[in-house]
C-alpha cells in the first residue's frame, strides 16, 4: 500500500496539516488547511474513489476553506497576534493526543477488521453510489437532507430582518 | 469526411507511433498526455487573443465606436501589442504584501483554469481524459478559483482589492449554487456525469427536432440559468463588482501589475471559455450537429463555432447591461436562480417521469414559464425603490 | 415581466452593433491624428504670453506685476523680474519678466492666470498636442515658447481678443487724453497769464 506517490501526499497533508497549527497568521493557517484538504482529495483519488475524492476537493476547498476565510476575516482581520503562540500547558496537550493516538492507533491495529481477507480491488463508479444512496442509504440520506434543510432555515431565521429600520 | 473529422486524433497516433520507436514503452501514457496536451496550450490562450480583440471591437461597435484599428489591419495585432505592453511593464509587489500568496495567486488561477480543460470533449474522439466523474471534475477544479481570488485580494494589503474579494467570494458561492444545480437536470437525463457520454446523448436523431437539451423545456431554462451563473462566476458584467473599475478599481488585482496582472486576465478568460465549453457539451449537444444531414462539418468545427456563438452571447450582454447593486446581485441569486434551477430539477425529473408524447411538453413547458413569471415577480415587486435601511452600520 | 428590460437593451445594442457598419454617420469618433475635431471658440488649454507688434522682445505686454504668479492655484507659474525697464503700450515705462516660465505639467488649465492679469498679458492658448518623452525639462516652458502675437490671441479667440484690444484702446485713449491735459496744462502753465 506504501507507493511513491502514497508518501508524497502523506508527506503534503502533513506538512500542510502542521503549518496549519504552527503558522502565526490566520489566513495563512486557512490557506494550510485548504492544501491539507487537496491532499486528502489526492489521496483518495489515489485509492480509486473518484467521486469522494471530486466530492471532497468540491465541498471542503470550495466551500469549508472559504467560510474558514469569511469566519477568519469577520472576526479579527487576520492579523498576527504577539503574544505567544502556545499556551503554556501545551505539552500535557501533546502528551494526551500522543497517548490518544496510541491507544486507538493499538486498538485499530488489534480488531480483526484490520485484517481483512484480501479483496479484489473493487471499482465503484459513480452509478453505483447513487444507486446505493437512493436504495440502501436512504433513511441515512434523508435523514441528512432534513438536518441540512432544518439548519438552513434556521440561518434564514437569524439573518432574517426582525422589523423595521434600529 | 471522417478523414477531417479525425484529422487531429490521426496525427495524434501518428506522431505517438513515432515516438514508439525512440522512447520507451514506459513512456507511452505521457507521451500520449502531452500530445494531447500541447495542442490545448496552443489554441486556448489563441483563442484569448482573439476574444480580446472581438470583445474590444465588439463592444466598440455596440456603443458606435471603431475599436482598436491602429495595430495591424482592423486592428489584429492588438492583442500582440498588448501583451507586449503588459510583458515590459514593472512587476511591483506592495511592500506589505505577502509575497509568497501574492505570486502565487496568478499562477494557482492558470494553472486550475488549465486543468479544467482536461475533461472537456472539444471532438469526436477528442478529450484528453475520459473521467467518470469529469462534471464533478470541472466543479471541483474550478472552485480553486474562489481561494485563489481571496488569496490575491489579501495578500495584496490593499483595502480595495480586499473589498473585492469579499465580494468575489460571496458572489462566486452564492453563483456556484445555481450553476452546479442547472447542470444536474443534464445529469440527470443523461444518466451520467461524464462529459463525452453527455455528448453522446445528444446525438442527431433522424427526426426534424435536434436532439439537443437545449431544445427542451428544462433544457432551455437550464441553459439560460447556466448562462447567468457562468457569467456570474467569470465576474463579468453584469455581475462584475468584485472588479467594478469605477467603485473599487479593479477589485482584487489592483495590486498586480505586469505580466501577473497578465496572467489574471488570462486565467479569467480561460476560466471563461473553459465554462462556455461545459455549456456546449451539456446543453448545445457538444461537438454534435444539429442534424444527421450537418455531420460532414468535422466535429471540432461544430464545436468551436458554437463556443463562439455562446462567446459572442457574452460580450453582447457585457455590452448590454449595466453593473448590479450588490443586494441586487444577492436577491438575485437567492431568490431567483436558486429556486429556479430547484424547480427546474423537478422539471426535468416529470420530463423523464410522464415518457414521450405531447403531454410532457405541454406540462413541462407550462411549468418552466409559470414558475419563471412567479419568481420573476416577486423579484421585481422586492426590487421596487424604497428607502434602504442599514441595519449594522449606524 | 422580469427581464423584458433586458431583451430591449440587447435588442437596442444590436441594432448599434449592425448599424454602426452600414452607417457611417453613426460612428462619432474621429480618427484623431488624421482628422480633428474642430476646436470651440472658448476652449482653452494652456496660457500663452501676448505681445503687440514685432518683436516678442520688446512687444511683450506683461510688466512682471507677478500677480498672476501669486494667484496661480498649483504655482506653477515663476517670474523675476528686470532690474530695467522698457515702455509699455502706453508709452510708460514699466518693468518687463526676465524670466517667465510655466510648467505645463502642473498647470491645471483653470485661466486663473488669465482673470487676474490687469494688463491682458496672459491668455489661454488651444495647443494640447504637447506629449512628449520628457516629462521635465520639456514640459516647462520659457517665455519666448509663450510669447504669441496679438494676432495669433484675435485668430484663436476673436471676441475675447477684440473686447480686450478695446479695453487697451480705451486705456490708450484715457492716457493719451490724460497726457494731452497734462501737456495742455503745462503749456497753459508756461504761458503768460491773459492779461484783461
Ligand atoms: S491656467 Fe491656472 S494653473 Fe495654469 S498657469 Fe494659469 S493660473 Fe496657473
Ligand atoms: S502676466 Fe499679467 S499678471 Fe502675470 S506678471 Fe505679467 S502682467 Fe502681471
Amino acid at each position: 500500500m506504501v507507493t511513491g506517490p502514497f508518501l508524497i501526499l502523506a508527506a503534503l497533508i502533513l506538512v500542510g496539516a502542521v503549518a496549519a497549527v504552527r503558522m502565526r497568521n490566520l489566513v495563512h493557517c486557512v490557506l494550510a488547511v485548504a492544501v491539507v484538504f487537496v491532499g486528502l482529495a489526492a489521496a483518495y483519488l489515489q485509492l480509486g474513489a473518484q467521486f469522494v475524492g471530486w466530492a471532497q476537493m468540491l465541498i471542503y476547498v470550495g466551500a469549508v476553506a472559504i467560510l474558514l476565510v469569511f469566519a477568519v476575516l469577520l472576526t479579527r482581520g487576520g492579523e498576527v497576534p504577539e503574544r505567544a503562540l502556545f499556551s503554556p500547558g501545551w505539552h500535557w496537550g501533546v502528551t494526551i493526543g500522543a497517548a490518544v493516538f496510541a491507544l486507538l492507533a493499538w486498538a485499530i491495529r488489534q480488531s480483526p477488521a484490520a485484517h481483512p481477507p484480501p479483496a479484489a480491488p473493487v471499482q465503484v463508479t459513480v452509478e453505483q453510489i447513487g444507486t446505493a444512496l437512493m436504495t440502501h442509504d436512504v433513511l441515512a440520506l434523508e435523514v441528512t437532507g432534513l438536518l441540512l434543510t432544518a439548519a438552513l432555515i434556521g440561518a434564514v431565521i437569524i439573518a432574517m430582518n426582525d422589523g423595521g429600520p434600529q | 469526411m471522417s478523414g477531417v473529422d479525425q484529422l487531429f486524433v490521426q496525427l495524434k497516433h501518428w506522431a505517438l507511433a513515432r515516438c514508439a520507436g525512440i522512447l520507451p514503452e514506459a513512456w507511452q501514457p505521457l507521451v500520449s498526455l502531452l500530445l494531447s496536451i500541447i495542442p490545448l496550450l496552443v489554441i486556448f490562450p489563441t483563442l484569448f487573443a482573439a476574444m480580446v480583440w472581438m470583445e474590444r471591437k465588439g463592444l466598440g461597435r455596440i456603443q458606435n465606436r471603431y475599436g482598436p484599428n491602429r495595430v495591424g489591419p482592423f486592428g489584429l495585432l492588438q492583442p500582440a501589442a498588448d501583451g507586449i505592453k503588459a510583458l515590459i511593464k514593472e512587476d511591483i509587489v506592495p511592500r506589505a504584501a505577502d509575497r509568497v500568496v501574492h505570486w502565487l495567486a496568478p499562477v494557482l488561477l492558470v494553472t486550475t483554469a488549465f486543468t479544467v480543460y482536461a475533461v472537456l470533449p472539444f471532438g469526436r474522439n477528442m478529450v484528453v481524459v475520459d473521467l467518470e466523474a469529469g462534471l464533478l471534475f470541472f466543479f471541483a477544479v474550478g472552485t480553486v478559483a474562489e481561494l485563489v481570488v481571496f488569496m490575491a485580494g489579501w495578500s495584496s494589503r490593499n483595502k480595495y482589492a480586499l473589498l473585492g474579494a469579499m465580494r468575489a467570494v460571496a458572489q462566486m458561492i452564492s453563483y456556484e449554487i445555481p450553476l452546479v444545480l442547472s447542470t444536474v437536470t443534464v445529469v440527470m437525463i443523461a444518466g451520467t456525469l461524464s462529459l463525452p457520454q453527455i455528448v453522446l446523448a445528444q446525438s442527431p436523431a433522424s427526426g426534424w427536432w435536434p436532439a439537443w437539451f437545449v431544445f427542451t423545456p428544462w433544457g432551455a431554462a437550464g441553459f439560460v440559468l447556466f448562462l447567468i451563473a457562468a457569467n456570474a462566476e467569470a465576474n463579468r458584467s453584469p455581475f462584475d463588482l468584485p472588479e467594478g473599475e469605477s467603485e473599487i478599481i479593479a477589485g482584487y488585482f489592483i495590486e498586480y501589475s505586469g505580466f501577473k496582472f497578465a496572467l489574471f486576465f488570462l486565467g479569467e478568460y480561460l476560466s471563461l471559455f473553459a465554462v462556455s465549453a461545459l455549456g456546449v457539451t451539456l446543453f448545445l449537444g457538444g461537438w454534435h450537429a444539429p442534424y444527421v444531414v450537418g455531420e460532414w462539418v468535422p466535429s471540432w468545427v461544430w464545436f468551436f463555432l458554437k463556443l463562439l456563438a455562446v462567446l459572442a452571447l457574452f460580450i453582447w450582454t457585457r455590452g448590454t447591461l449595466p453593473r448590479l447593486r450588490q443586494d441586487q446581485l444577492m436577491n438575485f441569486a437567492w431568490k431567483f436562480m436558486i429556486p429556479m434551477t430547484l424547480i427546474n430539477v423537478v422539471i426535468a425529473a416529470l420530463w423523464h417521469w410522464i415518457g414521450s408524447g405531447p403531454v410532457r411538453w405541454l406540462v413541462c413547458s407550462a411549468l418552466v414559464i409559470g414558475a419563471y413569471s412567479l419568481l420573476g415577480r416577486g423579484l421585481m415587486r422586492a426590487g421596487r425603490w424604497m428607502p434602504r435601511t442599514y441595519r449594522f452600520a449606524e | 415581466m422580469l427581464g423584458e428590460g433586458i431583451i430591449k437593451g440587447m435588442v437596442e445594442t444590436a441594432r448599434n452593433f449592425l448599424g454602426s457598419y452600414v452607417r457611417e454617420d453613426r460612428l462619432t469618433t474621429v480618427q484623431y491624428p488624421e482628422e480633428r475635431e474642430p476646436q470651440i471658440e472658448n476652449a482653452r488649454q494652456f496660457p500663452f504670453l501676448v505681445y503687440d507688434g514685432e518683436d516678442w522682445e520688446t512687444g511683450l505686454r506683461c510688466v512682471a506685476c507677478q500677480i498672476c504668479e501669486k494667484e496661480c492655484p498649483p504655482q506653477c507659474i515663476y517670474i523675476v523680474k528686470s532690474k530695467d525697464k522698457k515702455p509699455d503700450y502706453k508709452g510708460q515705462m514699466q518693468f518687463y519678466p526676465a524670466i517667465f516660465d510655466i510648467d505645463l505639467s502642473v498647470c491645471m488649465s483653470c485661466q486663473i492666470c488669465v482673470e487676474v492679469c490687469p494688463f491682458e498679458a496672459i491668455k489661454m492658448d488651444t495647443d494640447y498636442e504637447w506629449s512628449t518623452p520628457d516629462r521635465f525639462a520639456a514640459l516647462l516652458v520659457h517665455k519666448d515658447q509663450l510669447a504669441r502675437p496679438n494676432a495669433y490671441y484675435q485668430q484663436l479667440h476673436p471676441t475675447d481678443a477684440a473686447a480686450s484690444d478695446a479695453v487697451l484702446a480705451q486705456e490708450r485713449a484715457r492716457a493719451q487724453a490724460k497726457a494731452r491735459a497734462a501737456a495742455e496744462l503745462k503749456t497753459k502753465a508756461a504761458a503768460p497769464p491773459p492779461t484783461s
